[in-house]
C-alpha cells in the first residue's frame, strides 16, 4: 500500500533515482514555455528554498512554482496549519506563509539553471507590478502564476478571484510589466470557474492553471474541535481530483491553455488530466506521500504509456477526450 | 487497532501522568503505542486543542512506573505560547499525536560513546541511552544547564544506563552544581589535548550524539572534527507538516522533518546554514 511504503522512507534520504527527464516523448510547450517535461511543482509546497528547487529538479520536475509571494513577508497562521485526512487528502490552512518579494528575489538570484515560475498573490492591482518588477530581470524565472484562489485568507487570492472585474484588472496590470508568460491560477469559489478562466485570458493571460485548493473543514470528533488553528481551509490531493479534472476539461474546452492541477498522485492521475486538456501537470500533496521520486515516477508512467499508445510525444494526447 | 495504521493522522491521547522536573519543566505521560516505539530521536507533532502544535521529541517512560505498556512522554520546557499550553496541562486532559517522524541515532558498531545535551535536547538522548544501555555500550552523558535548579534527568540518565559501563556528568553554566561552565567545555576536557587517540582503536569514544540548543551543537561538531569523532546531531527548525511537503524546516537542500532530523558529519559539512541560521516563519533566513 502507498501508505505504508510512505511511512517507512520517512525521515530517511531515499535514494532519488536517476532518471531521464529530459526524453522529447515528454518536452511539452505550454503558455509558450518549452518545459522538458509536463511535471510541474505545484505552488505552496516545498517552495521556498533554491537548494529545494535544485533538488527538485535533479528528482525531474519539468519547472518549479514558487510558493505564492506577497509584498510583504507573511507570517501565516499558528499550527495546526496542515491536517492530513488519509486517502492521499489534506486540509491545510497556512495561511500564504511566505518570505516577500525581496527576501525571495535574493532568494532565487543565484539561477543555478532551475526554471522557476513565481506565484505571486495580493489584494489588488497595485500591489502586483512591483513585485513583478523585483523578479523580471532574473533569467532563472521564466513565468508567473498568479494566485486568484487561495480560499483561507481574507482579502486574498479567491477573495479577489470570484470578482471578475479585478481579476481582468490584476491580469493587465501584470502584463503590462513583462513580457514573461503570466498564468492565473483558478478555484472552485462563488463565481464559476470557466467564466473567471475566460475572463482572464481575454484580459491577455497566457494560460490557466486549474485548480487550487477547494474551501474544507475538518472537525476532531473526540474533542468536537476544529483541527485547523483557522478552523477552515483548502482540501487538496486525491479528493479533489474528479472536480478538478472536470475544470481542467471545462476551461480547456473553451480554447484556453490549461495547466492541470489536483489530487495527481500517479501517472494514471497524470494522463487523466491531459486527455481532460492539460499541457502540463502539478503535482503538490503527492509529494507528501509518495515523496520527491514521485515527478520521475509519473514521467516514467506517461512515457511508456505513450510507447503503448504508439504516441511519440504527450502533446499528441492533449485534450483527447474532448472528442467523446 | 488496525497494523496498517496510518501514522499521518492525529491519534487523541489522554495524559496519564504529568512529572515536574524543574520549575520550567515537566514531562507529560501518555499511552499510545506507535509512540511508545518511537525510535531514539524520533519525534511526535503534538496537538494542542484549539492551541497549537508542535514537534517534540519523544521521551521515555519512567521504567519504575507500574502499567507502563504502550507508554510514552513528552518533556516540554515552557518559554512560548505553545509550551506553555502544554505545561499547563493536566492528567486527564487530551491531547492529539501523529508520527511517529524522522530517521534516528544510529549505534551501528560503536562500542564507547560520548552524549551531549542541553535542556529538552536531552529528550532524545535519554531515548538513546535506554538502548545503549541494552547494547551495553559504554556511555558518557554530559548533561548541561544554566543552574542548579534547571538540572534534570540525572537520576534518570543514570537509571537508563544501570546496566552498562556508564557515567553521568552534570554541568551548569554558573558552577552552583557539577562542574561549571557549558557542556562543550566538559567535552573539550574530555577529548581534546591529545587525549583523543587519532587511532580508532585505541580512542577514548567512537561516536558522539548530541541534541540541544544549535549553536552548542555548533561546538560539539567543531569540538568532534578535531579529533576525528563522528558526530551525530539532531537538528531542529521551525516544522509545520513534518511530512516533508511545506518546507518550513528546510537547511540547505534538506527537510529536517524527513530527512533528518539527525544528521552525520559529513552531512553537517556541507550544510551551510547549520550554526550559522535559521529560517523565521515567513521562510526568511535570520542568523543565530
Amino acid at each position: 500500500m502507498a501508505k505504508s511504503k510512505a511511512n517507512s522512507k520517512a525521515g530517511r534520504t531515499t535514494n532519488e533515482r536517476t532518471v531521464q527527464p529530459d526524453d522529447p516523448a515528454l518536452a511539452v510547450t505550454v503558455a509558450g514555455l518549452h518545459l522538458r517535461n509536463p511535471t510541474m511543482l505545484a505552488s505552496g509546497i516545498l517552495g521556498i528554498s533554491q537548494d529545494i528547487f535544485a533538488r527538485l529538479y535533479r528528482a525531474g520536475a519539468g519547472a518549479i512554482v514558487s510558493k505564492s509571494i506577497s509584498i510583504e513577508p507573511i507570517e501565516g497562521y499558528r499550527n495546526p496549519t496542515i491536517v492530513s485526512l488519509g486517502s492521499n487528502s489534506y486540509l491545510n490552512a497556512v495561511g500564504l506563509a511566505n518570505p516577500g518579494a525581496e527576501a525571495f528575489s535574493k532568494e532565487i538570484a543565484p539561477s543555478r539553471g532551475i526554471p522557476i515560475i513565481v506565484s505571486l498573490v495580493g489584494s489588488s492591482d497595485k500591489e502586483f507590478p512591483p513585485m513583478v518588477q523585483k523578479f523580471d530581470a532574473l533569467g532563472n524565472v521564466i513565468g508567473y502564476e498568479v494566485n486568484l484562489s487561495c480560499p483561507h485568507v481574507a482579502k486574498m487570492g479567491m477573495e479577489v478571484g470570484d470578482d471578475p472585474e479585478m481579476v481582468s484588472r490584476i491580469v493587465k496590470a501584470i502584463k503590462a510589466g513583462t513580457r514573461k508568460p503570466v498564468i492565473i491560477k483558478v478555484g472552485i469559489g462563488a463565481a464559476d470557474v470557466v467564466k473567471i478562466a475566460k475572463v482572464a485570458k481575454e484580459s491577455g493571460a497566457d494560460a490557466i492553471t486549474a485548480i487550487n485548493t477547494i474551501r474544507a473543514m475538518t472537525i476532531n470528533i473526540e474533542t468536537g474541535m476544529p483541527v485547523l488553528s483557522n478552523r477552515i481551509g483548502g482540501l487538496s490531493g486525491a479528493a479533489i481530483k474528479p472536480a478538478a479534472v472536470r475544470c481542467v476539461y471545462e476551461i480547456s474546452k473553451a480554447g484556453i491553455p490549461v495547466i492541470g492541477c489536483g489530487g495527481i498522485t500517479t501517472w494514471e492521475d497524470a494522463v487523466e488530466f491531459i486527455l481532460a486538456g492539460a499541457s502540463a501537470v502539478q503535482i503538490g500533496s503527492a509529494i507528501g506521500n509518495r515523496w520527491i521520486d514521485v515527478f520521475a515516477e509519473i514521467g516514467a508512467g506517461i512515457k511508456k504509456y505513450l510507447e503503448r499508445k504508439g504516441m511519440k510525444n504527450v502533446m499528441e494526447i492533449s485534450g483527447l477526450a474532448h472528442k467523446y | 487497532m488496525p497494523i496498517n495504521i496510518d501514522i499521518n493522522r492525529i491519534r487523541v491521547v489522554i495524559i496519564d501522568k504529568i512529572v515536574h522536573e524543574t520549575p520550567t519543566v515537566k514531562t507529560i505521560v501518555f499511552k499510545d503505542r506507535l509512540s511508545s516505539e518511537a525510535k531514539p530521536g524520533q519525534f511526535l507533532m503534538v496537538w494542542i486543542p484549539r492551541g497549537e502544535e508542535l514537534p517534540m521529541s519523544v521521551m521515555v517512560p519512567d521504567r519504575k512506573d507500574k502499567n507502563n505498556k504502550d507508554s510514552a512522554a513528552l518533556t516540554i520546557r515552557k518559554h512560548g505560547y505553545g509550551s506553555t499550553l502544554l505545561f499547563d496541562k493536566r492528567p486527564g486532559d487530551i491531547l492529539g499525536v501523529r508520527g511517529p517522524y524522522g530517521n534516528e541515532f544510529k549505534i551501528g558498531q560503536n562500542k564507547k560513546v560520548l552524549l551531549v545535551g542541553g535542556g529538552t535536547g536531552l529528550v532524545p538522548l535519554m531515548r538513546l541511552a535506554r538502548k545503549l544501555n541494552s547494547n551495553k555500550i559504554d556511555t558518557t552523558i554530559i548533561i548541561g544547564a544554566r543552574t542548579k535548579e534547571e538540572v534534570f534527568f540525572e537520576r534518570m540518565a543514570n537509571d537508563l544506563l544501570r546496566d552498562t559501563r556508564h557515567q553521568v556528568i552534570v554541568t551548569t553554566e554558573d558552577g552552583s552544581y557539577g562542574e561549571k561552565g557549558y557542556a562543550t567545555d566538559a567535552m573539550a576536557r574530555l577529548v581534546d589535548g591529545g587525549k583523543q587517540e587519532r587511532s580508532r582503536k585505541n580512542a577514548k569514544f567512537d561516536c558522539v550524539y548530541t541534541c540541544g540548543p544549535e549553536l552548542m551543537m555548533k561546538k560539539v561538531y567543531d569540538l568532534a572534527a578535531s579529533a576525528s569523532l563522528p558526530v551525530q546531531a539532531s537538528l531542529e527548525r521551525y516544522m509545520k507538516c513534518g511530512i516533508g511537503i511545506c518546507s518550513s524546516c528546510c537547511i540547505g537542500d534538506q527537510l529536517v522533518c524527513r530527512d533528518g532530523t539527525i544528521y552525520n558529519e559529513r552531512q553537517l559539512s556541507t550544510m551551510a546554514e547549520f550554526g550559522r541560521m535559521y529560517r523565521d516563519k515567513s521562510g526568511r533566513r535570520v542568523p543565530y
